[in-house]
């Protein structure tokens, strides 16, 4: 009797599809690699695709398959990404990764006190959401492992945020990955900590020891990889014993840039249930406020998930900033431009911001090495970011 | 097939369809001479007396016109892709044998897919018009019988004008009629709006067959088509589909990159010092084009300024303008939804225009040129601001012109696009098939950055402290081709001609070929 080859998937088919595709790879026993494209785009890209898909055969030691491929006019990173994902599924324990060439626009980095007024969260197996987000000009991008991706697309999503992390051009937005729940979000790190993340976000964020175990595996393939450019943490939380906690949370390690909310599960979690008015979450937003200003760092708000309700969102945002919140996620890029308008300085900031900056040139300009207003010293990281308020209010984006 | 090169530097043919043609030969360079086409005389004793011009069907009305191989028959596009009666039309051509019929359409839509039996079967030799979707798939594979030619609405006119299309029998769909033969698109089941494209063909074609599904008694007013230019009404159940004539809605987009677009479209326009009081613009039915419209009303509530007068394509959002009293004026070429149609029916205000009051190169003077900007889109883009509207760069035909080359004439005309649809670059170093010359495109807007032609220079300074993201044609080109890869060219067989695009005047701009 004959045995039945092996075969895997991976992607997404259909007429629906847009900017992806799909693959099939079937192992036979001989014959070659017998390659079948269908492409919306075969008479443009025919050429390369196939010179793509052959070359990666050949890193993948793919001898003798018969391969289906089904393009929707996916971007090279993203058929590297599915291919990969295919032979993945074929064999468990592959040791190698074929990266895309890393973008020479994506070698910024980042600092602590960096504003985050807006994130943008993406869908981490929609690759048609990545390529023009960094255009909207968002404070921070976020591509999403974790609750927008189906249980069975996890490993896909990995790898085509690996991919996204090096390849698409975020325009100088913070690079942000919102990892799976521990434990599984551990496994996460190796497809992105090599790739220039800036900030990884930490889901469902319960104590300290959780922010401390993803720091040593940040710090291990940091080590593996000789990476020295910072990788900051912004926990999530989610749950009535993270609130309680957020202060050992938010001081669990130096890279905590900030604290943040999510207010799904903790509403569950308190057995209510989310309202317009927001009374019920009142107190854990407060709560994150009141942590992460003790702690020294960012208080970042929820979403607001009606993208049709513009009123409402510059209602939540002005709320938010009347509670100390310095920035609030974003779930649909025409959310930005009104979330930056909320948390726009205000003219007792841009004065401060003034000063602060005045002191800089001064001292600048006198040949002083420390900066001070009266008799307190300034610190850099102070003087940079009244220089990005100023900016700021200069309309600056 | 022998070419040559016009004066865009692409090639065309001396001849289409057998009849010699006038190669391009510049922006507003070719002005014939001589005497507009003539009408046959006609004398109203040869009709009867009654007034009632009703037949008893279409295919009497078609025998009665003399209807034989080889004709000329035109038909209007304002029912959209709702339209049955012109599928209808050609089976009974079919049906009684005749041959050959060069098809005068004003617009095609996927509706007519029907169609390419008859062009199999040599019922229909060529279209004349657009050909969209599949009936442009079919002509770009090289299947017609006949030449293909693409033009713009304006040309449509112009070319019936100075005699280079003869219509033998035009068929108007008309919504509402009565047995006179007085027409109009605003009332009835099947109500379109407006059926202005089909003035010239009421005006100029042998015989002038009205077809309702909405007869009244005379008189049916207003008269969009008048009864005098008509030979035979025929009455029959129904004109098409309502629902895909207009349809009920129409929505923006929704896409972030298309708003993102839209918005700059309207800062552009603000910024610019275009949007003062009194101004003019255009505005299409894209997605893009409805959001821009959007944008650009909140930056005139917010500032008090009034336009004067915009021009449609017709939907909600033109009319809440006019409503809201942030216009004078709605000129109108067609309606794109039903609260177009209500405005148009309703308001006076909301004026009903033809090609060739609005385009007609023919005319003394037009519309478009009056028009302070435009914001049309386009299928592709190259680094000399030559545009494409017809074809893809896999080189399958797929649009009509429309009204964009007409519109091309406006003080500013801005391409709004995205610089790449899926993996297909839109900016790209040169068109496939050229419909539009640089010299007329102003600003290409996309979601990547804003480019000003170079010949513009006032806009330039205009724009000299703007935060939008001006950048030059090239370094847009350049992050397209960075992301998606460089393209191959389409293969095609240089040698047929499959189709031809028309100027406004008339001559040749450019040729498509046949896809290998």
């Amino acid at each position: 009797m004959q045995t039945k080859n092996l075969m895997s998937f991976a992607g997404k088919r259909g007429n629906q599809i847009r900017s992806d595709c799909y693959f099939e790879i079937e192992l036979t026993k001989s014959g070659g690699i017998d390659l079948d494209i269908k492409s919306k785009v075969l008479s443009l890209y025919g050429d390369s695709i196939k010179e793509q898909v052959l070359e990666m055969c050949n890193y993948f030691g793919l001898k003798n398959a018969k391969i289906l491929l089904e393009d929707s006019g996916a971007l090279p990173f993203i058929l590297a990404a599915r291919f990969e994902l295919a032979v993945r599924r074929l064999n468990k324990n592959l040791d190698k990764e074929f990266l895309p060439e890393f973008n020479k626009n994506n070698l910024y980095r980042t600092s602590k006190d960096k504003i985050r007024r807006s994130r943008l969260y993406l869908p981490g197996n929609e690759p048609k959401f990545f390529l023009n987000a960094g255009l909207h000009q968002p404070d921070g991008i976020i591509l999403d492992l974790e609750d927008s991706v189906a249980h069975t697309e996890k490993d896909a999503a990995q790898l085509l945020v690996r991919n996204a992390l090096r390849k698409v051009d975020f325009y100088g937005s913070e690079r942000m990955v919102r990892i799976n729940q521990l434990p599984r979000g551990l496994e996460d790190l190796k497809f992105i900590v090599p790739h220039n993340v800036h900030v990884i976000l930490i889901p469902k964020c319960e104590s300290r020891e959780q922010v401390i175990e993803v720091e040593a595996e940040i710090n291990r393939i940091k080590k593996e990889y000789n990476i020295s450019s910072d990788i900051f943490l912004m926990p999530i939380i989610e749950s009535a014993l993270g609130i309680i906690r957020a202060y050992e949370i938010a001081t669990a390690s130096n890279n905590v840039c900030a604290l943040t909310i999510g207010l799904e599960d903790y509403t569950a979690d308190i057995g209510t249930q989310r309202t317009l008015e927001g009374k019920e979450s009142f107190f854990a937003r407060s709560m994150i406020v009141n942590a992460a200003k003790a702690a020294g760092v960012q208080a970042i708000d929820t979403v607001f998930s009606d993208v049709g309700d513009m009123e409402g969102l510059r209602n939540s945002v002005l709320e938010a900033r009347s509670l100390g919140f310095e920035g609030k996620g974003c779930i649909h890029p025409r959310q930005i431009p009104i979330v930056h308008e909320g948390f726009a300085p205000t003219i007792d900031e841009v004065d401060k911001a003034k000063r602060i900056v005045d002191a800089f040139k001064e001292a600048e300009a006198k040949g002083l090495g420390v900066v001070s207003i009266g008799s307190k010293m300034v610190d850099a990281p102070v003087v940079k970011r009244a220089i990005r308020i100023l900016e700021l209010s200069e309309g600056k984006k | 097939m022998k070419l040559i090169v016009n004066e865009a530097g692409r090639f065309v043919p001396e001849k289409v369809n057998g009849v010699k043609q006038v190669p391009f030969k510049g922006v507003n360079k070719f002005k014939p001479r001589g005497n507009k086409a003539k009408p046959a005389i006609r004398s109203c004793a040869d009709y009867p007396s009654n007034g009632n011009k009703l037949v008893k069907n279409l295919r009497e009305a078609l025998m009665r016109s003399g209807l034989k191989d080889g004709m000329t028959i035109s038909t209007h596009h304002h029912l959209r892709n709702g339209d049955v009666i012109t599928n209808i039309l050609f089976d009974t051509i079919h049906e009684m044998g005749v041959k050959n019929i060069r098809w005068f359409p004003s617009a095609s839509f996927p509706v007519h897919e029907y169609l390419i039996k008859y062009l199999e079967d040599g019922t229909i030799h060529h279209i004349e018009g657009s050909m969209n979707g599949p009936l442009g798939k079919y002509t770009t594979e090289g299947k017609m019988k006949g030449v293909g030619v693409l033009r713009s609405h304006g040309g449509r006119y112009q070319a019936v004008q100075d005699g280079e299309v003869h219509i033998d029998i035009a068929v108007i769909a008309a919504p509402t009629a009565d047995n006179f033969g007085n027409a109009n698109g605003v009332n009835g089941k099947s109500s379109s709006g407006l059926i202005g494209f089909s003035l010239v063909d009421s005006e100029y074609a042998d015989n002038v067959i009205v077809v309702t599904d909405n007869l009244v008694s005379f008189p049916c007013v207003p008269w969009q088509i008048q009864g005098n230019n008509v030979d035979y009404v025929v009455k029959v159940e129904t004109l098409g589909d309502a629902s895909k004539i207009v349809s009920g809605t129409t929505e923006v987009t929704k896409s972030p990159d298309r708003l993102l677009i839209a918005e700059y479209v309207a800062q552009f326009i603000d910024e610019a010092g275009i949007m003062k009081n009194g101004f003019s613009f255009q505005a299409g039915s894209g997605g893009t084009n409805l959001a821009f419209v959007l944008y650009l009303k909140e930056r005139m509530k917010a500032k008090g300024i009034k336009a004067r007068f915009v021009r449609g394509g017709s939907t909600k959002y033109l009319v809440q303008l006019l409503e809201e009293g942030l216009t004078d004026y709605i000129l109108d070429g067609q309606t794109f939804d039903l609260e177009g149609v209500r405005s148009m029916r309703e308001n006076p205000n909301h004026v009903n225009t033809s090609p060739f009051t609005s385009y007609n190169f023919h005319g003394k003077g037009n519309f478009a040129s009056i028009v302070d900007v435009a914001v049309l889109g386009a299928t592709e883009v190259d680094v000399n601001y030559n545009a494409n509207v017809v074809s893809h760069s896999d080189g399958y035909l797929l649009h009509g012109i429309g009204g964009w080359q007409n519109c091309l004439y406006s003080k500013c005309t801005i391409l709004a696009v995205p610089s790449f649809r899926d993996r297909i670059p839109v900016i790209i170093d040169e068109v496939t098939t050229l419909c539009g010359p640089g010299e007329l495109i102003d600003v290409i807007i996309t979601e990547r950055g804003i480019a000003i032609n170079p010949l513009r220079k006032d806009l330039i300074k205009a724009m000299k402290n703007t935060q939008l993201p001006i950048k030059s044609i090239r370094k847009i080109r350049d992050e397209v081709e960075e992301i998606c890869g460089a393209p191959n060219k389409p293969r095609l067989n240089k040698n047929k001609v499959v189709a031809v695009i028309k100027w406004v005047d008339g001559t040749l701009i450019d040729s498509v070929f046949q896809i290998k």
